[in-house]
């Protein structure tokens, strides 16, 4: 997609599962005037604590200075931006298209290039699963798109550093 | 932290639990084992199992006239104590009203602690009768806060409450609390147990590398200028700039709130810098080859225009809160923690500098642009100002209100040490001068304290002189009016071709019977000449006193550097062309 890349950020934080935690962090974004494009939460494997995946467009600096105001609240314990080189990222989506026989070939054709997986045949109309990197997500979207997507959501994007340490 | 303050937050002893307690109970049984004196509060339905754990509590509960006062008064506390202050406040618009004061002390790092009254848990958001949002409404306000669910939770919560407003970079911290769970049974095992903050950190000594860095800058500058700002102030770091000032020779300049950090009498002082600093402070910044920030946080009042802040010169930056480093300005060295702890070490890095040739030349500027003021048209804010420093001498705690009259007060009422110098200095919160006096004078009982107030932001807040009656404070209110919103008069002469709009405060009252209808008694001063026996008279009285200083109208602070220029622009005396309007930020 021609989105403009370069400025979209990806920011790992994590939380201890408090009340209120995730409005500190999205109030930190909002007052500067940070779009957040996805975000994801979910309790860790010790469920004190939390991850958040957040994706969000702005200019460098002011990134900077929001993973610092981030990092600062009591409830933070890291907040950190990650990169292509240092993590792996995935998102899922679920599209439901309109059924015919045009669909189903061409999901035949792509399923295993875009990770597609069908999750429900119903009258009319079938539900994707989609699971792959936000680009691989873009793609499909638009190779769809000529078909009629009826609707779609995405979970938006989930990171992890690579290496033994967690992220 | 102050040592001050960190003996007595230490101080949680642990009683015994009574048999059979409500929430409310062990919440004043943990503000006791904290140490809390005051609590500065008004009642209201959602707070009242609170007030009522407070009957026969050693804690003494002060009823203010309105929750902005109890905000301000709590804060006034902490800036001359270093202690934190704690309000009281019930639901609705009792918590909403604290905002403005909450604002004002998470603007300049100021340790407070706010309890506001909840409605019951089941009825919360169903726009239950004073239901506000207030832990929502506060959360870009607040160092941290909580909403109580259980009460056996009131303990941890109090505890980590108090631990964070003062530890690190201070601020208020907000605990909400739902009238069911205060009212309801507290059957916790221990009013002193572990705190739960894993994601929370506090100042450290600052890396050993980070201050070797700066150090060589310093041992590499000819014309050093240290700045010092609240950080500083609030780390105790008194004695470690003395020490680094005269080891290395160079001069210092304060903030606003940096005020009493390095003694603004010492001559290697050049008092307070920024949009209405000293010109000879303002020049020296132009001047120097090394800036060194000292708990300050570049505010744009100091900065101006930040592309042609000290344009060339090494900056240097130590700050407890790393979100500061290269907020405003990008330094060439920095180090993270606390202050006083850093300079310490960084005293024992630098070599003594030969400055003569630099320190000639701010004398030079000292002797060139004093500060000045004459009594031609009548009695003057400054000449007030003025007075009062020579029979004050700096041992005084001052609080000043927002305007004129606060940056005058700031040039002319030079402070020697810090916790005497009280301002709303980030937020520029008019009506907090005269209750943060109040709540200094609760502290300090045996201290002078002086609010120095103008006529428009002493009405915001004037009917605290009730607490100041009840309480015999001997607060001395001296009210400077010119009975106009100065300041914005100023810029509207300078700036709108003088077309005055929403600045006249016509309609006054006449301060001297308000205050004799409070019980208080008031001074009148018109003229110069009797200006400081008059004074003298006032500040002698043993009890509280409203000084009403009847100034000349029409009157600008100078210096003045336009919101949004550089040091060098600086205007000195009064303009006699016609001046672009300032494109900064306020």
């Amino acid at each position: 997609m021609a989105k403009k890349k370069k400025d979209i950020h990806t920011i790992s934080v994590k939380v201890a599962n408090k009340p209120g935690v995730l409005l500190r962090c999205a109030q930190v974004f909002a007052r500067r005037g940070y779009n957040i494009d996805s975000l994801v939460v979910s309790a860790g494997v010790n469920p004190k604590y939390s991850r958040m995946t957040i994706t969000a467009q702005g200019d460098p600096e002011t990134l900077e200075q929001i993973i610092k105001q981030t990092a600062k609240l009591v409830d933070v314990l890291h907040c950190e931006e990650h990169t292509g080189a240092d993590s792996v990222t995935r998102e899922v989506a679920l599209l439901k298209l309109k059924s015919s026989a045009q669909i189903k070939s061409a999901i035949t054709k792509h399923k295993r290039k875009y990770g597609l997986k069908i999750v429900d045949e119903g009258e009319g109309a079938i539900i994707i699963e989609q699971d792959g990197t936000t680009e691989e997500l873009d793609e499909f979207e638009e190779l769809m798109k000529k078909h009629g997507i009826i609707e779609m959501v995405r979970s938006g994007k989930l990171v992890m550093a690579l290496g033994k340490e967690p992220t | 932290m102050t040592k001050k303050a960190a003996k007595s937050t230490k101080k949680a002893a642990k009683a015994p639990i009574k048999k059979s307690m409500t929430g409310a109970e062990a919440l004043v049984k943990c503000l006791e084992n904290l140490g809390v004196e005051y609590i500065w509060g008004l009642s209201g339905g959602a707070a009242i199992p609170i007030f009522d754990a407070l009957v026969g509590s050693k804690i003494k509960l002060i009823l203010v006239r309105h929750e902005q006062g109890a905000a301000h008064i709590a804060d006034g506390y902490a800036r001359a104590t270093g202690k934190p202050g704690v309000v009281l406040v019930t639901s609705g618009p009792g918590a909403t009203n604290t905002v403005t004061g909450i604002m004002t002390a998470q603007m300049d790092s100021v340790p407070m602690i706010v309890l506001t009254g909840q409605t019951i848990s089941p009825m919360l958001g169903k726009d239950a009768f004073q239901e506000s949002d207030i832990f929502s409404i506060t959360i870009p306000v607040v160092k941290h806060s909580y909403l109580v669910k259980k009460a056996n939770d009131i303990p941890r919560i109090t505890k980590e409450a108090f631990h964070i407003t003062n530890t690190g970079r201070p601020g208020p911290v907000l605990i909400d609390l739902p009238k069911d769970i205060t009212q309801g049974e507290f059957t916790g095992k221990t009013l002193d147990p572990e705190m739960d903050i894993p994601g929370y950190k506090t100042a450290d000594k600052g890396s050993l590398k980070d201050i070797k860095k700066m150090a060589k800058l310093f041992n590499a500058s000819k014309k050093p200028l240290l700045l010092v700002g609240h950080g500083a102030v609030l780390s105790g770091a008194h004695q470690a700039v003395a020490k680094l000032a005269r080891k290395l020779n160079a001069p210092v300049t304060n903030t606003l709130l940096g005020k009493g950090c390095f003694p603004e009498t010492d001559p290697l002082s050049l008092g307070m810098l920024g949009m209405h600093g000293t010109a000879y402070a303002n020049k020296a910044l132009v001047g120097c080859d090394l800036i060194c920030s000292i708990g300050s946080r570049f505010d744009d009042r100091i900065n101006g225009k930040n592309d042609e802040f000290c344009v060339g010169a090494k900056k240097l930056h130590i700050d407890i809160d790393e979100a500061e480093i290269g907020k405003i300005v990008e330094p060439d060295a920095y180090c993270v923690g606390d202050a006083r702890l850093i300079v310490e070490e960084l005293v024992k890095h630098v070599n003594p500098l030969d400055t003569e040739e630099w320190l000639k030349e701010v004398k030079f500027y000292k002797k060139e642009f004093p500060l000045k003021f004459n009594d031609d048209k009548g009695l003057t804010a400054q000449r007030v100002l003025f007075d009062l420093q020579e029979l004050t001498k700096g041992d005084a705690i001052i609080s000043t209100d927002v305007g004129q009259h606060q940056m005058w007060s700031a040039q002319f009422n030079l402070s020697t040490k810090g916790e005497r110098w009280l301002s709303s200095g980030g937020a520029g919160t008019m009506g907090f001068g005269f209750p943060a006096a109040i709540g200094a004078q609760f502290g300090c009982p045996n201290d002078l304290v002086v609010a120095v107030v103008g006529d428009g932001g002493f009405q915001m807040t004037l009917f605290e002189l009730a607490t100041v009656f009840i309480h015999k404070l001997p607060v001395k209110i001296l009210v400077i009016d010119n009975k106009y919103l100065g300041m914005v008069r100023q810029w509207q002469e300078l700036f709108f071709e003088n077309r005055l709009s929403g600045v006249d405060l016509e309609g006054n009252p006449n301060f001297i019977k308000l205050a004799e209808a409070y019980g208080i008694k008031g001074v009148h001063i018109d003229d110069p000449k009797h200006c400081k026996t008059r004074l003298k008279e006032a500040l002698d009285f043993k009890g509280p006193v409203l000084i009403h200083a009847e100034v000349i109208k029409e009157d600008n602070v100078f210096p003045m550097i336009p919101a949004g220029r550089s040091a060098s622009q600086m205007i000195i005396e009064p303009p006699t062309t016609k001046l672009e309007k300032p494109t900064g930020s306020t």
